[in-house]
């Protein structure tokens, strides 16, 4: 069994001009110890499907109109909130991309990290304030008994990160879950913070769902990767092969637009137009509008994920021609 | 050729107040610091470094759009610094800048075409046919219809925005523009449309870029020279093959090994030494080479004495004390 497995979520916003759907038809799994990385542009519902697993949509205006997400085997959508509320921590726990926002601003981090901690175990405060600058310490703050009473405002953007991940860690989750962690920090801060996820996946054997834009983050880090475009998951692979053999047009397209330093070209490959919004998606493949590689037939129907071997699919009516 | 734009000993400071409620003092906050810098007509010099570096204060100071604590800055052989406010606006013509975020830099209440025809209007146009007739040229030269003219920035997605920035920024024909971080905030498949649009305006236009940007491929890929600053310093400067084929400066180093690899195979985890630490506090810069606290060759020399720029190889240039003098 699997430690995660999401199949056929589906989520939908209600907003001023109807219903739009966010996420459609989501099915992965993910196991004890592994980081799947998952890439998308901005408003291709990785984020939505991040939230939906740890039961954070806001309901209204968010609804979940189908399918199930099973952590250890429960449902999670048919849990009550308190049920929620204990699984978060010990069983899952998420880092957001701007750790400024996401840290209280009144309270010290040592307050925040105990807060943590007491909300799931009954422990003693000395205990607990040495259980906070151990995992502070683990997560390469220097010095964490003094830090222990700084004030968010008073670190710096990793610090601060670092900070997110043992508020995360300190419960010993089993699953983390990373929105685009690494986005908001400077390169040489980012190469740490990688580093430091993958040792404490070592070390704890905690599964990873690592969210980002950034191909270079998952070419880093990520054991298989999921592609998603405008909602919908549009290719799937162990990370290797979606390097070497990338199947969707949208893949290849994401691969090939960011300059990377051991290439040197005068044109970068631009993928022309933009993510369409929800409510003017095209019919049919919603890539369609702007694919190199479209025909009259992409706009019939939503093609389906259709695998081509063992742990890669992709859904695109032209794979068995361009594979 | 004489530079376009050259600069020399530029320094800007900001005064900070530290301290508590009673003990409440100025400390200046050194976010340039002594730089020099010449840049040649049709080049692109990029700018790159850590978040608090003082790039984008750089960028502001040599165009005079924040004044400068000190220093001397010449563009077009005009001495910018010291120019009175007419003259100013008559330079101001040839050197215009496009900001990271297109959903701050325009005004929501102004139309793409109130918001492009302004400079002209600033700078003397009439709302003629003619003034029309011009900004509608330059949105098609932006990639945008015309039909565009009469929406709001909030009509558009994020890579159009920046094109109305962009039309704005060139339609006083500006020589030298400075591009602050013109595609960080973009998604990553709209951020080459934008690369690729600002390589094609510089060669219709003849056109000087200042890039300024975190992400070093991007950089490497639209540059002709690069620059590396660190902590209010340019550390390190030169053609860009040679400076990505071979840094010289251990803070240059450090940078290209943070970039993440390319493909899978290629994980570098527990390779190469990681840049340990946070970039320190311009509020009280280290002694010395400013780098000395983070670099993994640092010698007893480096915590007094600050090093000077020396010749790494031709049109390539560190200031480290590894190298010879």
């Amino acid at each position: 069994m699997s430690l995660l497995e999401v199949d056929g979520l589906t989520t939908a916003f209600q907003t001023s001009s109807g219903q739009v759907t966010a996420v459609e038809d989501i099915s992965f799994s993910l196991d004890k110890g592994e980081i799947l990385g998952i890439v998308g542009e901005s408003g291709s519902g990785k984020s939505v499907t991040a939230l939906a697993i740890m039961g954070l949509l806001p309901k209204p205006p968010a609804r979940i109109l189908g399918g199930a997400i099973r952590f250890e085997g429960q449902d999670l959508l048919r849990q009550s909130d308190r049920s929620m509320r204990r699984m978060r921590g010990p069983g899952m726990a998420m880092v957001f991309q701007e750790p400024m926002t996401s840290l209280n601003p009144v309270f010290t981090i040592g307050d925040q990290i105990i807060e943590t901690i007491r909300a799931h175990e009954t422990i003693s405060s000395r205990d607990s304030f040495k259980r906070a600058v151990d995992i502070l310490a683990r997560v390469g703050i220097p010095s964490p008994d003094k830090r222990m009473s700084d004030y968010p405002h008073q670190l710096s953007g990793g610090q601060r990160q670092r900070v997110m991940l043992a508020i995360a860690l300190v419960c010993r989750p089993k699953l983390l879950i990373a929105d685009e962690p690494t986005t908001a920090l400077d390169v040489t801060i980012q190469a740490q913070i990688l580093d430091l996820l993958m040792d404490l996946r070592d070390e704890f054997g905690m599964a990873i769902m690592l969210i980002t834009h950034n191909m270079g983050v998952i070419a880093e880090t990520a054991d298989r990767v999921m592609v998603m475009y405008a909602g919908r998951v549009v290719e799937q692979a162990p990370v290797a092969r979606l390097f070497d053999a990338p199947l969707h047009p949208y893949t290849r397209g994401l691969l090939a637009c960011v300059p990377t330093l051991d290439q040197d070209t005068d044109r970068l490959v631009a993928i022309p137009g933009s993510l369409p919004e929800p409510a003017r998606r095209p019919p049919g493949c919603r890539f369609s509008v702007r694919c190199p590689l479209v025909v009259p037939a992409c706009s019939d129907a939503i093609p389906p994920l259709a695998g081509v071997e063992p742990g890669h699919a992709a859904a695109c009516i032209r794979i068995g021609e361009t594979a | 050729m004489p530079a376009l734009l050259k600069a020399e000993g530029l320094v800007k400071h900001y005064d900070v107040e530290t301290g508590g409620f009673l003990r409440r003092s100025r400390v200046p906050l050194r976010a340039v610091d002594g730089v020099d810098l010449e840049i040649q007509p049709g080049e692109t010099l990029g700018l790159v470094g850590e978040s608090g570096c003082g790039k984008s204060t750089l960028g502001r100071v040599l165009i005079r759009l924040v004044p400068a604590t000190a220093g001397y800055v010449e563009f077009d052989g005009a001495d910018v610094l010291r120019l009175d406010p007419r003259a100013l606006r008559e330079v101001r013509r040839g050197m215009q800048i496009v900001f990271q975020d297109p959903f701050g830099a325009l005004n929501p209440r102004m139309s793409v075409e109130e918001t492009v025809m302004e400079p002209l209007l600033i700078h003397g146009a009439r709302r003629s046919a003619e003034t029309h007739a011009e900004v509608g040229r330059m949105l098609e030269m932006v990639g945008l219809p015309d039909s565009a003219r009469h929406r709001f920035p909030h009509e558009f997605s994020g890579g159009q925005r920046q094109r109305v920035g962009i039309a704005r920024a060139l339609i006083l024909r500006p020589k030298l523009v400075v591009l602050d971080e013109p595609v960080s905030a973009l998604d990553v498949s709209v951020q080459a449309q934008i690369v690729n649009l600002l390589s094609d305006l510089q060669g219709e236009l003849g056109l000087t870029y200042l890039f300024i940007a975190h992400d070093l491929g991007v950089v490497k890929h639209i540059s002709t020279r690069v620059a590396v600053m660190y902590l209010g310093k340019v550390v390190e400067i030169g053609e860009k093959r040679a400076l990505y084929a071979a840094p010289k400066h251990p803070y240059t180093q450090a940078l290209l090994a943070s970039v993440p690899v390319t493909h899978p195979s290629r994980r570098k985890r527990g390779g190469q030494a990681r840049l340990a630490g946070d970039i320190p506090t311009a509020l009280a810069p280290p002694s010395g080479c400013r780098f000395h606290t983070r670099c993994p060759h640092v010698m007893d020399v480096c915590r007094t004495e600050e090093p000077a720029m020396r010749a790494a190889g031709p049109d390539h240039q560190a200031a480290c004390h590894l190298l010879p003098a």
